[in-house]
């Protein structure tokens, strides 16, 4: 087996042979060839985004290895990043390597979020990628004695174009040696860079655009590929973590854990308990057998049944107006018909494959830190705070874990292994239990809406009024760059940090007067097993379920084809592009919702469309359904997206990414809602919080994507997941004459729904 | 409880466990014998994992006891090829690209495969009814599907 190490790879271990050093020495950031050996002592790390070294070396064997910050988290961004540097470089893409989330190697690009990785995190790496391939010609121009603009290159070799068989390659040019050019620096954070090449326009590209396989799937479908679950280090231990059972409580006693054999130490810290054990069966069972003695708490949570109305009735905090044209309230007061309606949406949790897991090695002389985080550099400051340690004394090592959706539980078990490690000074390997997970991740906050339109005589929207309203969703920092960002430092009574983020929408409707408002009613965060962050696209998939659901139900109400009725007020022509490229691939034939020949009983088939962009990239989503108005059950039978992300690198990782983006929020839609009572959360598994399971997958789906080679990529991880709630909630009406507008849609809402509708 | 050290057949190696008679199966594959195909995610047998062959039957190996597998041969992800080659449903999820993180894909790839052996011609339905009981929280389902379905093509 391979065991790791915790010595760290040095860049010039990179510069001495390609990416392939990687995988034998099992540290799986590096993407690339997967079986090769060697491995280098520790040397200086390259910091900062100033130049072309920063971002890419080769080695001598032509071997290119990239570094970024930017992580994968499953939906093939690592390969992505190869593409681009191939294309640029004029190199194989198989001869890319990526290393991924290093803090000792990759630049701080600010870690991963938003959809970003690409469309923010390659222009750094494809703008150092162009400006190397220009050193490099420079260089073969004096060597081959030509001048550049006679020169050709064709995997990494450099020719003449007059007298091909005098070549040279990259790896004799500059193989093992760094580029010292230095990259001029764009906006703030350092992220961006340019050199004085230009990367080569899309209409040049040849690997940019195309299917290539994903170099993570072979090794993870045989069992190689080592997640952050499989790190083992020399003298490893394994940690559990014990959560008061009351949000709020605090430790009074804790019974000793002597008769637990192999227990190595109860660690407790303020209100944190951990246990440490040799062996992880031991660390678990000691775990559940700790007696610990907590006291009661003051917190108080409305009852779950209470929470939208309780929301409604609290102060906000902050109040955005993200968007205002006209006098809303005269146009309302003018309207010769208004229509309003309120929807609601849960609290919902990440609920991780792979409970979060961490391997914290805590010395006197500083710390290495194992992680699935999506902030490597962040978490690094935050661990840092954490143990008391300056920051370049903490070297975080992205390892890739289980699909995280956002702040899911990795930087809390990376608090909780490097807090162990510290307490017991062995290498701590934590992961947490499913209830951990489920029930402790950070959560995506309840949103409930408000909604108003004004319509003239003749059934045109003259005023639309929307709020929506609820807690943080950044209550809990995603950016885990504190002490307070963490569970085990809120437990710690570190202050929590986290900041007001109202619940965003994005559509391009006009309307005469318009209103669009987002508020944050104030939320308990402090060690909360209800704090609430960032979940995939944060808050919009809510927003959006509140803002179609309305167009249509105005649809419905000026009894318009709701594709027709969206197309009059939408004038952006990217988002009726996808409008109408969804509606034809779904055969959608115009009429008004509910259809006339609704069913009131039995089986009942209809479809619905909602749209939404999410920043430059935008999607329109069909549903296609069947309702069992006897149990209240929806299948959803089919699902139709067209989506338009600028320009595609990898149509066939993205159709991935869409698909799963897609299957997921169809989960969130008809099932996931995290339940509590007064004294915590009390879905805690995935039978008390279940996801969409095979048999309720759809029969199909279809994706139209749309490629503006003219425009920079604007990201997919997260738009795909925005308009499905909505989509499907309009399928059901229009099979039902029914509207839900609390998600989930769970078959006692739905049956609820049918009963509310007018006989 | 006998003091004989347990004996447990992996891959086709013999091992002795050192771990305690009530370990879950799960933890001694992955801590005592370094195999990383099938993982932690519930404990529970919620979610599938954790899926190894007992004896040719998918089991859950986080709630089976290490010493109750007696002779029974275990075989894991890693060892679900023959002869230097990769199982057709691994290959199939290769050809299908059908991962997002690919954490839970050992349970999907062990439970397929146990399915194929079972029901070498799977219909769709059966298919998804095979696998149902399965989590795969990123969404990949429809790419699986169609690994499973690209396999049973291949093994005729």
């Amino acid at each position: 087996m391979g065991g790791y190490s915790s010595r760290t790879l040095s860049r010039r271990a990179f510069l001495r042979t390609s990416g392939a050093v990687v995988v034998a020495f099992g540290i799986p950031p590096v993407l690339g060839p997967w079986d090769g050996a060697a491995a280098a002592p520790s040397g200086p790390a390259v910091r900062g985004a100033g130049g072309i070294d920063s971002w890419l070396a080769i080695a001598q064997d032509g071997g290119v290895t990239v570094f970024t910050d930017k992580v994968e988290l499953g939906m093939g961004v690592s390969t992505a990043f190869a593409q681009i540097v191939a294309e640029e470089l004029d190199v194989p893409v198989a001869s890319v390597s990526v290393v991924m989330g290093d803090t000792a190697l990759t630049p701080d690009q600010g870690g991963v979020g938003g959809s970003t990785s690409i469309s923010v995190g390659a222009v750094p790496v494809r703008q150092a990628a162009a400006e190397g391939r220009r050193v490099l010609l420079e260089l073969a121009s004096a060597r081959l004695g030509a001048p550049v603009d006679r020169l050709t290159v064709q995997n990494g070799v450099v020719r003449r174009a007059d007298d091909p068989a005098k070549s040279v390659s990259y790896g004799d040019l500059i193989g093992g040696r760094r580029f010292d050019v230095t990259l001029a620096s764009l906006g703030s954070t350092g992220t961006n860079a340019a050199g004085a090449a230009r990367p080569k326009p899309p209409g040049q590209y040849k690997v940019v655009g195309t299917a290539v396989p994903r170099a993570d799937i072979p090794p993870k479908v045989a069992g190689r590929f080592a997640y952050v679950v499989d790190v083992q280090v020399p003298g490893m231990v394994h940690g559990r973590v014990v959560r008061p059972p009351v949000p709020g409580a605090r430790l009074v006693r804790i019974e000793d854990a002597q008769g637990l054999p192999g227990v190595i130490k109860v660690v407790t810290k303020d209100n944190f308990v951990g246990v440490v054990a040799e062996t992880e069966w031991t660390a678990i069972q000691a775990a559940r057998r700790l007696a610990v003695t907590w006291s009661t708490s003051d917190a108080r949570w409305p009852a779950m049944a209470d929470l939208y109305a309780v929301m409604w009735t609290m102060s906000p905090t902050i109040r955005r107006v993200t968007a205002e044209t006209g006098d809303i309230n005269a146009a309302l007061a003018a309207a010769a018909r208004t229509l309003d309606a309120r929807y609601e949406w849960p609290f919902q949790s990440h609920a991780m494959m792979g409970p979060a897991c961490a391997v914290a090695d805590v010395r006197a002389g500083g710390a290495t830190i194992w992680s699935g985080t999506q902030h490597p550099h962040q978490l690094q400051r935050g661990i840092a705070e954490l143990l008391d340690l300056p920051a370049e004394r903490v070297h975080v090592v992205w390892v890739e874990g289980s699909g995280s959706y956002g702040r899911a539980g990795s930087d809390d078990a990376a608090g909780d292994a490097a807090v162990l490690s510290q307490a017991t000074g062995r290498p701590v390997r934590v992961q947490w239990t499913r209830a951990d997970e489920t029930g402790w991740d950070p959560k995506g906050p309840p949103v409930v809406m408000a909604v108003r339109a004004g319509l003239d005589a003749q059934g045109g929207v003259t005023a639309w009024d929307y709020v929506a309203r609820g807690f943080s969703g950044s209550g809990t920092s995603p950016n885990p760059s504190t002490a307070g960002a963490l569970l085990v430092g809120q437990l710690m009574g570190r202050p929590v940090s986290g900041g007001d983020f109202p619940p965003p929408l994005q559509e391009s409707y006009v309307f005469a007067a318009k209103r669009v408002i987002g508020e944050v009613v104030p939320w308990p965060q402090e060690a909360s097993p209800l704090r609430t962050s960032n979940l995939r696209a944060p808050s919009q998939p809510a927003t959006t379920f509140g803002s179609e659901s309305f167009v249509d139900e105005v649809a419905s109400a000026v009894r318009a084809d709701p594709v027709q009725f969206r197309l009059r007020y939408l004038h952006d022509p990217r988002h009726v592009a996808v409008v109408r490229a969804a509606a034809e691939k779904a055969g959608w034939v115009p009429r008004p919702s509910p259809r006339r020949d609704a069913p009131r009983s039995g089986l009942a088939v209809g479809r619905g469309i909602a749209y939404a962009p999410r920043n430059n990239t935008v999607v329109a989503t069909v549903a296609e359904v069947e309702v069992n108005q006897a149990t209240g059950e929806v299948r959803v039978t089919r699902l139709v997206i067209a989506h338009d992300c600028g320009l595609i690198i990898n149509p066939d990782g993205l159709r991935g990414t869409i698909e799963a983006n897609l299957i997921q929020s169809m989960s969130r839609a008809l099932k996931e809602e995290v339940r509590f009572d007064r004294s915590g959360v009390t879905s805690v598994d995935w039978r008390t919080y279940p996801v969409l399971m095979a048999q309720e997958a759809p029969d199909a789906i279809d994706i139209v994507l749309i490629n503006h080679v003219d425009l920079p990529p604007s990201g997919a991880g997260e738009p795909a997941s925005v308009a499905t709630a909505p989509a499907i909630a309009n399928a059901i009406f229009d099979a039902t004459g029914a509207r839900v507008r609390t998600a989930p849609f769970t078959p006692e809402r739905v049956k609820a729904a049918l009963a509310r509708r007018a006989s | 409880m006998s003091t004989a050290p347990l004996r447990l057949t992996v891959n086709g190696t013999v091992h002795t466990v050192r771990s305690s008679p009530d370990t879950p199966l799960l933890y001694v594959l992955r801590d005592e014998i370094g195999l990383r195909g099938p993982r932690f995610g519930c404990g529970l047998s919620q979610c599938g994992a954790c899926i190894v062959h007992l004896g040719g039957a998918a089991v859950r190996s986080c709630t089976v006891l290490v010493s109750t597998v007696g002779d029974r041969p275990v075989t894991t992800l890693e060892g679900l090829g023959a002869g230097g080659r990769l199982h057709p449903v691994q290959q199939a999820f290769i050809d299908e690209q059908a991962t997002q993180c690919g954490y839970c894909v050992n349970g999907w790839i062990m439970a397929a495969a146990a399915l194929l052996d079972r029901t070498p011609r799977p219909t769709d339905a059966e298919v998804r009814t095979g696998l149902q009981g399965l989590v795969c929280r990123c969404g990949a389902h429809m790419r699986m599907f169609r690994a499973v379905r690209r396999a049973a093509e291949a093994r005729r």
